[in-house]
């Protein structure tokens, strides 16, 4: 079942198109990467998926059915530029946060112990929010963000302004989400994250989907049919290489289109030389992202 | 439990917490216990001298005026001549003279010699020389009851009736000034601290983003509704607190201070006073809320409130006004406007005019009011609390409540 089903979703804000038919879904288990300059539109659609703006036309379906409030209640949504209430202690405002989100107290409250616990924020727990360093703050905001259980969270923009250490440990418990089958949403502008993260992505420019599909897939799509390669001597020409660079501390070699990677590397290795490093080009999503726009 | 109230209870507890609901909610008791303290201790420290008999001087050319000299709280001493009772007077033995020429009968005149600074002569002497002139003219010739009479013709008592010729009852001032004021006073209050609370936690929500995270919770209605009621409920609480405050300190009052032994306030008074107030508070808080959410800050937001508050205090600057003529068409007007009805209600139920299907039909005003402006503020809350650091033109507003 699509966690997440999104069709034809249109917005504009005084007669701009901010989202222009927008169509995308998402599965269990499922880490999907929103991905796309400041101002593509990212924010916007997720505002409408999580009904705090409507959109003008288009389908929104959140676990099989349009988004109500028992359907609120099963959703996660850390929003893009955070805060909390500043004069409420952690728990106050985890406990209030929570009881929205129609959770019992009692297991709210074990979950709370359980989540602290899971980001080194225990000992914080009765202080009040205005007390913390940002980052802790952002760390509480995940676990409110998460402290129902929800089946799917929604993170926009999670890792900006967070300092390295606290990264990994973000990174790592979105993983855990993923391992539990929960439906991740991650919408980002860091081209880096996504690719260490996600199984599929939307990529969004200028209001419209100009890439979906898998991580894997779109990757090889865009590959430039190149490898690279270190090794102690080349030699000058090679049978299926039309043309090779070389970048200081490897070669690439662009291939014919004609000659596999293989044939290439078993030519090599039948001439003698030895081949440290052999690898098949694929292009960072930045550059997919660069090449893309550049068409489009 | 339905997020409605689990809000409204979060607001509530928010509220009732807050530095600035205790001060002002304790504040009216504290001065209660304040100012009946001073009053205990003035009264036990200092015991003024007991009211000592005074003494007038007088000089009588024409031989009429020679008894009833010791009138209640004077003693009239006849001097043989001006001379004598001036030296009297420079020396203290009296507080003034007046001099009864001889042809006093034709011309009326008396002439008084004082040595204290007054702009005219104060009316207790006035009435004790009149009483001790008008006892000497008329003695022997009219019996001791009608001398009385004479010196107090009538002791006032006036008794209103409606239009089937049936009592209204009691006119006293407490009821009539004192309880509408006092009502008038503490609305405003209330409000003022209620609309300050509204427009941080609205705007506190607005600026840290909680308020996404409410929204992808809750409905917009549903928070609207929540935040005004839980304040309302902490407006209860703090008008029952000063409700008790006024109701003990009356008793009080009435047993310590004599010149307050005939204080009442009536039941029924208080009764609508509560409704009033608590419809009143709800107009005013959904209304901030609505306010609250266009206001980019909550600096800027205090300053579109105060479009609302004018006319909530509007009343109080016309009390004299509504008070004595409770029936003018402007009174009338000011019952069924929602933002004036409660002090005004309040002031013309005080002094008994105001029939029973003017106070319905402004109830029904004003609860109808809450209703239309929590739904339109729902409206407004869910699109403003979204556009950060943009205040919208008046024509946006309209649209973009048209449009969601």
């Amino acid at each position: 079942m699509n966690v997440v089903e999104v069709s034809q979703v249109n917005k504009s804000f005084k007669g701009i198109k901010v989202v222009d038919s927008v169509s995308f879904n998402t599965g269990q288990g499922e880490i999907f990467g929103m991905v796309g300059p400041n101002g593509a539109g990212k924010t916007t659609t997720i505002r409408m998926l999580m009904d705090i703006i409507k959109p003008d036309s288009g389908e929104i379906k959140i676990l099989g059915q349009p988004i109500n409030e028992a359907v609120k209640n099963r959703i996660g949504y850390l929003p893009e530029e955070r805060g909390l209430y500043r004069k409420l202690t952690v728990s106050e405002s985890l406990s209030y946060l929570s009881a929205l989100k129609n959770m019992k107290r009692r297991l709210a409250m074990e979950r709370e112990e359980e989540l602290l616990k899971r980001v080194n924020m225990l000992p914080h727990k009765n202080k009040k929010i205005e007390e913390l360093s940002h980052g802790m703050g952002q760390l509480i905001q995940f676990v409110a963000t998460i402290l129902h259980d929800p089946e799917l969270v929604v993170f926009d923009e999670p890792f900006a302004a967070l300092d390295p250490v606290n990264t990994q440990l973000l990174k790592e418990l979105i993983l855990e989400l993923k391992s539990q089958g929960k439906s991740v949403i991650l919408s980002t502008h860091m081209m880096n994250q996504v690719e260490e993260l996600c199984d599929r992505i939307l990529m969004i420019n200028k209001g419209q989907a100009v890439l979906y599909g898998s991580l894997a897939e779109i990757k090889s799509r865009y590959k430039n049919n190149s490898v690279f390669i270190e090794c102690d001597c080349l030699p000058e020409t090679i049978p299926g290489v039309a043309g090779i660079k070389n970048h200081q501390k490897y070669v690439e070699l662009f291939l014919d289109g004609r000659t596999s990677p293989q044939e290439v590397l078993s030519t090599l290795v039948s001439s003698g030389v030895k081949v440290d490093r052999f690898e098949l080009s694929t292009p960072s999503l930045n550059e997919v992202f660069i090449q893309v726009v550049k068409e489009g | 439990m339905s997020k409605t109230f689990i809000i409204l209870k979060h607001e509530f507890r928010q509220t009732f917490k807050s530095r600035s609901f205790i001060i002002i909610t304790l504040a009216l008791p504290l001065l209660a216990i304040l100012g009946l303290g001073i009053y205990q201790g003035v009264h036990h420290w200092y015991h003024p001298a007991a009211p000592q008999e005074e003494k007038i001087g007088y000089v009588d050319q024409t031989g009429m005026f020679g008894n009833y000299t010791s009138q209640p709280g004077v003693l009239f001493i006849l001097y043989p001549g001006e001379q004598q009772a001036k030296d009297a007077l420079l020396a203290k033995d009296i507080k003034e003279y007046f001099v009864i020429p001889t042809d006093y009968l034709s011309s009326g005149l008396i002439t008084r010699y004082t040595t204290s600074r007054e702009p005219t002569p104060s009316a207790k002497t006035t009435e004790q020389i009149t009483d001790f002139l008008v006892s000497n003219l008329l003695a022997g010739n009219v019996s001791p009851q009608v001398l009385d009479r004479v010196k107090t013709p009538m002791l006032l008592a006036s008794i209103r009736l409606n239009e089937s010729g049936e009592i209204v009852p009691g006119q006293d001032v407490v009821s009539s000034y004192v309880v509408p004021i006092v009502f008038a006073l503490l609305f405003m209050v209330s409000i003022f601290f209620a609309s300050g609370f509204l427009f941080q936690s609205v705007t506190e929500e607005k600026e840290n983003r909680v308020i996404e995270i409410l929204l992808s919770s809750a409905s917009s209605r549903q928070l609207l509704v929540g935040k005004v009621l839980g304040l309302g409920v902490a407006g209860l609480i703090q008008v029952a607190v000063w409700l008790i405050t006024l109701i003990v300190f009356s008793q009080v009052a009435k047993s310590i201070i004599p010149a307050l032994s005939d204080l009442s306030i009536p039941a029924s008074l208080i009764g609508w006073g509560l409704l009033y107030f608590v419809l009143g508070y709800l107009l005013f808080a959904a209304l901030y809320a609505g306010v609250g959410s266009i206001g980019a800050s909550a600096r800027e937001g205090q300053g579109w409130s105060t479009i609302f508050v004018l006319p909530a205090i509007l009343p109080y600057y016309f009390s004299y006004f509504i008070i004595s003529s409770p029936e003018s068409a402007a009174s009338k007007a000011l019952t069924f406007f929602p933002l004036t009805s409660p002090i005004t209600s309040m002031m013309r139920l005080a002094s008994h005019a105001i029939p029973a299907w003017e106070i319905a039909l402004s109830l029904i005003i004003l609860a109808g009011s809450i209703a239309l402006t929590m739904w339109f503020a729902a409206k407004i809350f869910r699109v403003f609390l979204l556009m950060y650091g943009k205040r919208p033109a008046l024509r946006e507003i309209i649209r973009y409540v048209r449009e969601s």
